[in-house]
C-alpha cells in the first residue's frame, strides 16, 4: 500500500445534511475516522450525534453531502450493504433481538454470506472469550439478559461481522457505574484488534480516556475538534459544548 | 384561523360551476345520466376525503354509509304515501348517521391499519345483514321504487327529468362542497388536520382526539349517506351490491387518483376513473378492469399525490 | 343431537385448519411487513386455478398441490418486487391501495382467462368412513392434517433455517436486522412469496369442496382478516387458534341458522374482541 492510501481515512463524512420530514436535523456535518482510530463525538442531547452515526450506517440517507468509506461514496447504499462492507453499529438502547437466543443474535449476521461453519465457530469462540458471560447464556433468549449483558451482546454481535469500524452510540447509558470499566476494556480490545471506533457518549471522562481525538457537535453540526490530550486540561471547551 | 379565500379560487369555482350547469345541453341523454352518476360518486368520494385526506384515517366503510343512505331512502319511498323526496332524505341521512355512529364507536380507538380493516369488516357485516334479511331488504334482489317528484307540499310538484335531476344533484353537490370546505377551514377542521399530521402531539396538547375522530366519521358518513339517497333517487333501486366492500375500495381509489385532502380532487378522481372505465369497456368489452387496475397501481407508486395533489395547498386556501 | 354436534365439531376443525393456513400467510405478511395484503384471497383463487390446470396436466393431485403453490409463490414474489418494494418506507396506506389494485387486476384476469363458469378439482381420496349414522369423507380429514403439516413446516422453517432466523430478526427489529447485514428487502419478498404460496395451497386443498371460480377469494379474505385481528396481528399461534375457534363457532351456529347467516358469528366475535381485548383474544397480555 502506498503512503497515499494510508492517509485516506477509513470513514469520511463531508458536509452532510439530513431531514426528518420537514425538520432539518444535520446542518453540514463533517468528520473523519482513520483506520484503527478511536474517535469521540460529544455534544448535548438532541444535537444530532445519533443521526450522524445513522447516516454513516446508511439508516438515514443524507440529502446533501457525502459519506465515504475507504474513499468510495456509499451514502446511497442500503444499510445491509454497508454492514457487509465493514461498518458495525451498536445503537442506543442496544436493540438486540429479544426473542432470538444469544447464539442466534450472534450468528445471524454471518449466515448466508458464504462464511464457512468453521470460521463461524472461530468467531463465536473469539467473542465468547471476550465475553464469557455470553457463553454461559448462549441458549437464552436475548430479552432475558440484564442491561449490561445486552450491551455486551450488542457489541459482540457487531464484532462477529469483523467490521473495520464500529459505531458506538452511548454504550454506558443506563448501565451501572462498574460496567463503565467493562466498556472501557472492550474499547481497548477493539483498538487492539485494529477496529476503528466512533464513540458517541455522555460520559466525558470515559470518552477522553479512550479516544485519540474528539469532535464536538452543536445544533446539527461539528463545531470543534481537538486531540484528547489537549482536552484533559481544557475544561472550558467541554463546558461550552456539554453544559456540564 | 380562517383566511379569506383568494379571488382566483372563487373565479375558478364559478367558471367550473357554470360549465357544469350548461354541460348537459351539449350532451345526449346517456351522457347526461352518466354525468349525474359521476357527480353522485364524486360526492361519495368527497365525503371520504374528510377521513382520508383531512384526518388521516383510511376508511373502507363508506359502502356501508352509502348503502344505508340508499336503503333508507328506499324505505321512505316505499312506505310513505305519497313518496316524498324530503322524507327520503331524512330517512337516508338518519340511517347513514346511525351506521356511522356504530362504526365510529368501535373503530376510532384503533390506529391506522386496524381502523381500515375494521371499517371494511363492518361494511361486510351490513352487507350480510342486508343480503340475508330478505323480508325487509329484498335480499339479493334489492328494492325497487319510483322516483319522487321535486315537491313542496301545497306549493308545487315537479317530476324530475334527466335534466332537472342533474341540476338538482349538482346543486346538492355544490352546497355539500361549500359546507365541507367551510368545515375543513374551521377550527374543527384544523384540529382534524393536526390529528393527521401528528396524532400524539395533538393529544398531548389536550384535544380529545377520539371525540374529534368520531365526529369526523359521522360527518363523513352523513355526506356518504347523502350520496346514497341521491343514487336511490336517480336509479330507483337499492341493491346489496352497493354495500359490498368493493364499493368502499373504489371510493378510496377515486380519492387517491384525484388527490386526497383537496375535496375536489376525489370528485375529479371519480370522474377520471369512471370515464376511463367507460372508455376502456368500449374497446375491450370485458375485463377492462385489468388495465384500469394496472393504471391505478402505477399511480399509487409513481403519482401518490394524485391528479390534483399538486394543487392541494392552493385549493385549501 | 350429540352426533350432530360432534360432526359439526369435526367440520369446524377441518374448515378452521384451512382458514388457519390462509390466515397464517396473511398474519406473517402483516407481522413482518406491515402490509395488509388485500390480494391474499386472489392468491388463494389463482392457486386453485393453477391446481386445476396442473391436475389436468399431470393427473396427480399431490403434484398439482406442489406446482400450484410454487407457481403462485413465484407470482407473489414478482408482484412484491414490482409493486410493493417501491413502496417501502412510504405510508402504509400506499400498500393497502396497491394490494387492493392487485386484487382487482388478478380477479379480472382470472375472469378473463377462465370465464365465469366454476371449475372443479377432483378429490384425491374419495371414500368415506363411518361416523355414527353418517359417512364422513376421508378427504376432509386429510385437508385438516395437510394444513396442519404445512403450518408445522412453516414453524420449523422459521425456527431453524437461515432465512427463518432472518425473518424472525426482521420482524423484531427491521432496522437492526439491516445493520446486521440481513438483506431485508429480499427477506420481505420471500415472506410475501411464502404467504402467497400458503394461500395457494389452501386454494387447492379447498377446491374439491367448493367450485373454483374467480370470486372465491373474496369470502376468504374477509374471514382471514377477521381471524388475523382476533388472533392478534402478526401472532402466528393466535391466528391458528382464532381460525379454529371461529370456524367451530360458525359450524355450531349453522345447526340453527343458514350458513350465509352463520358468518355473523365471526362478526360478533370480532366486535367482542375489539371491545374487550383489541390486541387479540389469543394474545397473552403484553408485559
Amino acid at each position: 500500500m502506498s503512503a497515499a492510501d494510508h492517509s485516506e481515512p477509513l470513514v469520511r463524512v463531508e458536509d452532510i445534511h439530513t431531514y426528518y420530514g420537514k425538520s432539518h436535523i444535520l446542518h453540514g456535518v463533517s468528520l473523519e475516522v482513520r483506520r484503527g482510530e478511536i474517535v469521540g463525538l460529544l455534544g448535548r442531547n438532541g444535537v444530532g450525534k445519533s443521526t450522524t452515526l445513522k447516516a454513516i450506517m446508511g439508516l438515514v440517507h443524507p440529502t446533501r453531502g457525502a459519506v465515504l468509506l475507504e474513499g468510495k461514496s456509499v451514502g446511497h447504499l442500503p444499510a445491509h450493504r454497508l454492514a457487509r462492507l465493514g461498518i458495525g453499529y451498536v445503537p442506543e438502547d442496544r436493540r438486540i433481538f429479544r426473542l432470538l437466543t444469544v447464539a442466534e443474535n450472534l450468528r445471524t449476521g454471518l449466515d448466508g454470506r458464504g462464511v464457512s461453519e468453521a470460521r463461524k465457530k472461530e468467531l463465536l469462540d473469539m467473542v465468547f472469550d471476550y465475553f464469557p458471560v455470553l457463553a454461559e447464556r448462549r441458549s437464552q433468549a436475548g430479552g432475558t439478559l440484564s442491561g449490561g449483558e445486552q450491551q455486551m451482546l450488542a457489541i459482540a454481535r457487531a464484532m462477529m461481522l469483523e467490521p473495520k469500524i464500529i459505531l458506538l452510540d452511548e454504550p454506558t447509558e443506563g448501565l451501572m457505574p462498574r460496567m463503565v470499566s467493562q466498556i472501557r476494556h472492550i474499547i481497548h480490545v477493539l483498538r487492539r484488534e485494529g477496529v476503528a471506533v466512533l464513540l458517541v457518549e455522555q460520559n466525558v471522562p470515559l470518552t477522553l480516556e479512550t479516544s485519540e481525538r474528539v469532535y464536538f457537535m452543536e445544533k446539527g453540526a461539528v463545531r470543534h475538534h481537538a486531540p484528547a490530550s489537549e482536552l484533559h486540561a481544557d475544561h472550558e471547551v467541554v463546558h461550552k459544548y456539554l453544559g456540564v | 384561523m380562517t383566511r379569506r379565500p383568494t379571488l382566483l379560487f372563487w373565479v375558478g369555482f364559478f367558471v367550473i360551476l357554470a360549465l357544469l350547469i350548461v354541460a348537459p345541453f351539449a350532451l345526449p341523454e346517456f351522457w347526461r345520466r352518466f354525468l349525474t352518476e359521476i357527480l353522485i360518486w364524486g360526492l361519495l368520494a368527497m365525503s371520504s376525503d374528510i377521513l382520508i385526506g383531512y384526518t388521516g384515517m383510511v376508511s373502507f366503510g363508506h359502502s356501508a354509509f352509502f348503502g344505508l343512505g340508499m336503503y333508507g331512502a328506499a324505505a321512505a319511498l316505499l312506505t310513505t304515501r305519497p313518496p316524498s323526496l324530503w322524507v327520503a332524505f331524512v330517512y337516508g341521512l338518519l340511517a347513514a348517521a346511525v351506521v356511522a355512529a356504530f362504526v365510529a364507536y368501535f373503530s376510532t380507538r384503533l390506529r391506522d391499519i386496524y381502523f381500515a380493516i375494521t371499517t371494511l369488516i363492518f361494511s361486510q357485516i351490513f352487507y350480510v345483514i342486508i343480503f340475508t334479511w330478505t323480508e325487509v331488504t329484498g335480499g339479493e334482489n334489492g328494492l325497487t321504487f319510483s322516483r319522487p317528484a321535486l315537491a313542496i307540499p301545497g306549493l308545487f310538484s315537479l317530476p324530475f327529468t334527466t335534466l332537472t335531476l342533474y341540476w338538482f344533484v349538482l346543486a346538492v353537490l355544490t352546497v355539500s362542497y361549500l359546507v365541507l370546505r367551510r368545515i375543513t377551514h374551521s377550527p374543527f377542521g384544523m384540529v382534524l388536520q393536526s390529528i393527521r399530521e401528528n396524532e400524539a402531539r395533538t393529544r398531548a396538547i389536550g384535544y380529545p382526539v377520539e371525540r374529534y375522530k368520531i365526529v369526523a366519521v359521522m360527518l363523513s358518513g352523513l355526506f356518504a349517506g347523502l350520496a346514497g339517497v341521491l343514487y336511490a333517487i336517480q336509479n330507483r333501486f337499492a341493491a346489496p351490491d352497493f354495500v359490498f366492500f368493493l364499493v368502499s375500495g373504489e371510493t378510496v381509489i377515486y380519492n387517491v387518483m384525484g388527490g386526497i385532502g383537496t375535496l375536489v380532487g376525489p370528485i375529479v378522481g371519480a370522474a377520471a376513473f369512471l370515464l376511463l372505465r367507460e372508455a376502456l369497456s368500449r374497446f375491450l368489452t370485458e375485463f377492462y378492469l385489468i388495465p384500469v387496475g394496472i393504471i391505478f397501481i402505477a399511480m399509487v407508486i409513481f403519482m401518490p399525490q394524485g391528479l390534483l395533489g399538486f394543487a392541494r395547498r392552493w385549493l385549501n386556501r | 343431537m350429540l352426533e350432530q354436534i360432534l360432526i359439526q365439531t369435526i367440520n369446524g376443525i377441518v374448515v378452521g385448519m384451512i382458514l388457519a393456513l390462509v390466515a397464517s400467510g396473511l398474519t406473517l405478511i402483516f407481522g413482518i411487513m406491515d402490509v395488509v395484503n388485500f390480494a391474499h384471497g386472489e392468491f388463494l383463487m389463482l392457486g386453485a386455478y393453477a391446481g386445476v390446470i396442473a391436475l389436468a396436466g399431470t393427473g396427480s393431485f399431490w403434484l398439482a398441490l406442489v406446482i400450484a403453490s410454487l407457481v403462485v409463490a413465484a407470482l407473489g414474489a414478482a408482484i412484491h418486487v414490482t409493486t410493493l418494494r417501491p413502496l417501502l418506507g412510504r405510508d402504509p396506506l400506499n400498500t393497502i391501495l396497491a394490494t387492493f389494485g392487485v386484487s382487482l387486476v388478478l380477479q379480472n384476469y382470472a375472469l378473463w382467462q377462465f370465464g365465469p363458469v366454476p371449475r372443479k378439482i377432483e378429490e384425491p381420496i374419495t371414500g368415506y368412513f363411518g361416523l355414527f349414522y353418517l359417512e364422513y369423507p376421508w378427504y376432509r380429514l386429510m385437508i385438516a392434517v395437510l394444513s396442519a403439516a404445512i403450518i408445522a413446516a412453516l414453524w420449523l422453517f422459521l425456527k431453524y433455517s437461515t432465512y427463518g432466523v432472518w425473518i424472525r430478526a426482521t420482524t423484531q427489529d427491521r432496522v437492526m436486522a439491516q445493520a446486521m447485514g440481513i438483506p431485508v428487502p429480499r427477506v420481505l419478498t420471500i415472506v410475501f412469496a411464502i404467504g402467497s404460496g400458503m394461500a395457494a395451497a389452501s386454494g387447492v386443498l379447498f377446491g374439491p369442496l367448493v367450485g373454483v371460480n374467480h370470486a372465491m377469494g373474496l369470502d376468504w379474505v374477509l374471514k382471514a382478516f377477521i381471524v388475523v385481528v382476533v388472533g392478534g396481528m402478526g401472532n402466528l399461534g393466535g391466528s391458528i387458534a382464532a381460525a379454529i375457534f371461529i370456524s367451530l363457532m360458525e359450524s355450531y351456529a349453522s345447526l340453527w341458522v343458514s350458513p350465509a347467516q352463520a358468518i355473523i358469528v365471526s362478526f360478533v366475535v370480532l366486535i367482542l374482541t375489539l371491545l374487550i381485548r383489541p390486541t387479540g383474544l389469543f394474545v397473552p397480555t403484553p408485559k
